[in-house]
């Protein structure tokens, strides 16, 4: 059965109409790359499968439910988007950790440790405005490793990552879908995984 | 669950606005200095003052309060704080009238500190001074709440500034009416308990509602 | 309950619907406005003791009634929009807002003009143009909320949520301003019991106020078709009908 299901999605955005009765499908254990040109509503897109944005028409189902009345869907889902959710006043740990409480995650994870793993070892303290473009990404990526959750919705993960950060975050991707979790992603870069990825194109409307 | 979660929100604000204490000074500053002004303005005579003193501080903190409202939600916007917050099982609501108390604390509550200067500045009589007190805390809260909705509506905005003024001050009018009255009847000895269940009757009015039509309003700028 | 309002989140049935009743509002309109000012400001007998100078009020009171209630049916639509979702809704707003701020200016500056030979100066702080400025200040923010969103759908949501913080808002500062301040002369048509005007100058103003309710609709309804041509240009509706007429 999919996981997440979407169903006649239309959206109008500044009163243009990015697209109209898209419906597709993730299985669990799939990675769907979602490609299209800038400008063709992929972030929009996202948004409204997270259920931030409401669609003009239509409906994203996840488990079979609307998403607006699935209970479980939040803590089922990590949403990484454009903007990486930090704080810049404050330091990556406190930034994290911050983010374990407001999804009501328990703390299990060590997070100093984590962030060795991300290369970021002596910046734990640093405030994240401090950090560089790259490792602000690695920052906002690390809850990746933070939260048990089946499906993963990421908008440009790669952005500003160098390669061996790629090498990780795609690792980690594999990981997540050999145990049955979902990801769907934009990116414009080539995805280089040992699994099968199915695409999907959304191309401009005028 | 839901606790902690507000517990945490509240932690970080205040954390955030430890870290940006300089920031946090610039409108109590504008604030006294704004108060300042007026004996240059109109003259520097005693009665005159003590006459219009309410009138002035109250407009003088709707003035402030305007300019440090936009922190409010603005730095959560723009970082993408927010986004995550939407996601979460935490009601929208609740982060929201979390984050105005948080507001009116570090915000707000500073014009109270250095009321007994005005009251020095403007000649209050102590009565006065007293009755300011008292609006300042009823009232002052509804600052916060009546503002934040107009933050979460003008937050997507690339220039919410001026905008956010216009759709705030109207809205601010009884409270001006309410406070500056009961410190008014403080004057001419009379009792002000009227005015001043009155604007506590706003304040919970307020309290009820005002979350709710933040939240709806921070998803519309969301979406 | 509510099925029948679901066709109207259509933007095409919205207009349609506008285009069939607009003759029904528009030429009544007219009528009621000519016969009722022609009527007030020429036939009717002369207010004993303010003469002539009393014949606005067939302008002035008919605004500033309507001043009011327009603002509380853009918040009807507001709700309306909120509630159901529907994007018509949220379009009336923003296609109300206008016509009421007009209609709110209108009441100022006859309010103002009447003042004159009454009060000896055109402004003074009295309670009901206080709060009739007050409103136009409202009816400003909610166009001025509306304009300053690019994508206009979600401005018009802004504008929905603040006409609705408003209209709670509205009393609360018509009471508060009345309280502060009680000088205008009592309102002689909303008093129950026996009316102080006179039927020979208050079925003028009936007919005036008449005229303005059609007006204020008529109005409305061609902003909203202009709001919905505008919004929709590109849409293969809108393209049929512009090419259907040229």
């Amino acid at each position: 059965m999919a996981l997440l299901v979407a169903h006649e999605l239309t959206c109008i955005k500044s009163d243009r109409e990015l697209f109209s009765a898209l419906s597709f499908a993730v299985d669990a254990g799939q990675v769907l790359h979602l490609h299209g040109p800038n400008g063709a509503g992929k972030t929009s897109l996202l948004r409204i499968l997270v259920g931030l944005s409401q669609p003009y028409g239509g409906q994203v189902l996840f488990n079979g439910q609307p998403i607006n009345q699935h209970s479980e869907y939040n803590s089922q889902m990590i949403y990484l988007g454009h903007k990486a959710g930090l704080s810049p006043h404050l330091s990556a740990l406190e930034n994290l950790h911050y983010w374990q409480q407001q999804q009501a995650i328990p703390a299990t994870v060590d997070l100093m440790n984590l962030l060795e793993k991300l290369g970021l070892v002596g910046l734990e303290e640093v405030p994240v405005g401090h950090l560089s473009a790259g490792q602000q990404r690695r920052v906002a990526l690390a809850r990746l490793w933070l939260k048990p959750a089946k499906l993963w919705i990421l908008d440009e993960p790669f952005t500003a990552l160098d390669t061996s950060a790629i090498e990780l975050v795609q690792t980690q991707i594999e990981q997540h879908v050999k145990a049955a979790g979902s990801v769907l992603l934009t990116s414009h870069q080539a995805l280089s995984l040992s699994i099968e990825v199915h695409n999907l194109r959304l191309d401009y409307q005028w | 669950m839901v606790m902690q979660q507000l517990s945490a929100i509240f932690k970080r604000d205040m954390l955030l606005a430890f870290r940006q204490r300089s920031e946090l000074l610039q409108p109590i500053l504008f604030f006294v200095l704004v108060i300042a002004l007026f004996p240059l303005g109109v003259g520097p005579g005693p009665e005159l003052l003590q006459k219009m003193g309410a009138g002035v501080i109250w407009i003088a903190t709707l003035l402030s309060a305007l300019l440090g409202l936009e922190r409010l939600f603005r730095d959560d916007f723009a970082d993408g704080s927010l986004e995550q917050q939407m996601l979460s099982d935490c009601p929208l609501s609740l982060y929201a009238l979390i984050k105005m108390f948080s507001h009116w604390l570090v915000s707000i509550v500073p014009v109270l500190v250095v009321s007994p200067l005005l009251a020095v500045f403007l000649n209050l009589t102590v009565d006065m001074y007293w009755a300011l007190v008292l609006t300042l805390l009823i009232g002052s809260p509804l600052l916060s709440l009546i503002g934040g909705i107009g933050v979460a509506l003008t937050v997507g905005l690339r220039k919410g500034g001026v905008l956010l003024s216009l759709l705030l001050l109207p809205l601010f009018v009884p409270l001006l009416i309410f406070a500056t009255a009961a410190v008014d009847a403080a004057a001419l000895q009379l009792p002000n308990t009227g005015q001043l269940a009155l604007l506590a009757a706003l304040l919970l009015l307020a309290l009820g509602l005002a979350p709710l039509a933040t939240a709806y309003a921070l998803k519309v700028s969301q979406s | 309950m509510w099925k029948w309002l679901h066709p109207y989140a259509k933007t095409e049935k919205v207009y349609g619907l506008c285009q069939t009743l607009l003759p029904w509002f528009a030429l009544p309109a007219l009528l009621c406005l000519t016969t009722g000012l022609i009527w007030g400001l020429a036939f009717a007998p002369a207010d004993y003791q303010q003469g002539d100078a009393a014949r606005i009020m067939y302008i002035h009171v008919p605004s500033a009634i309507l001043s009011m209630s327009t603002y509380a049916a853009m918040a009807i639509a507001a709700l309306v929009g909120m509630v159901w979702q529907i994007r018509t809704a949220d379009m009336a707003v923003a296609a109300i807002a206008p016509v009421g701020a007009i209609m709110t200016f209108i009441a100022l500056f006859t309010g103002a003009v009447w003042g004159k030979p009454m009060w000896g100066t055109w402004w003074v702080w009295d309670a009901r143009l206080t709060s009739e400025l007050i409103l136009l200040f409202m009816y400003l923010g909610v166009m001025a909320l509306y304009h300053a969103f690019d994508d206009k759908q979600q401005g018009a949501k802004a504008a929905g949520v603040l006409a609705l913080v408003g209209v709670i808002n509205l009393p609360i500062i018509h009471y508060s301003v009345e309280w502060w301040n009680t000088l205008h002369q009592g309102a002689s048509l909303m008093k129950l019991g026996k009316p102080s005007i006179e039927a020979d100058m208050l079925w003028p103003l009936l007919l005036s106020l008449l005229g303005f309710v059609l007006t204020i609709a008529t109005l409305v309804m061609l902003t909203l078709q202009n709001e919905i041509i505008r919004r929709e240009l590109h849409r293969p509706w809108v393209q049929k009908l512009a090419q259907g007429k040229s």
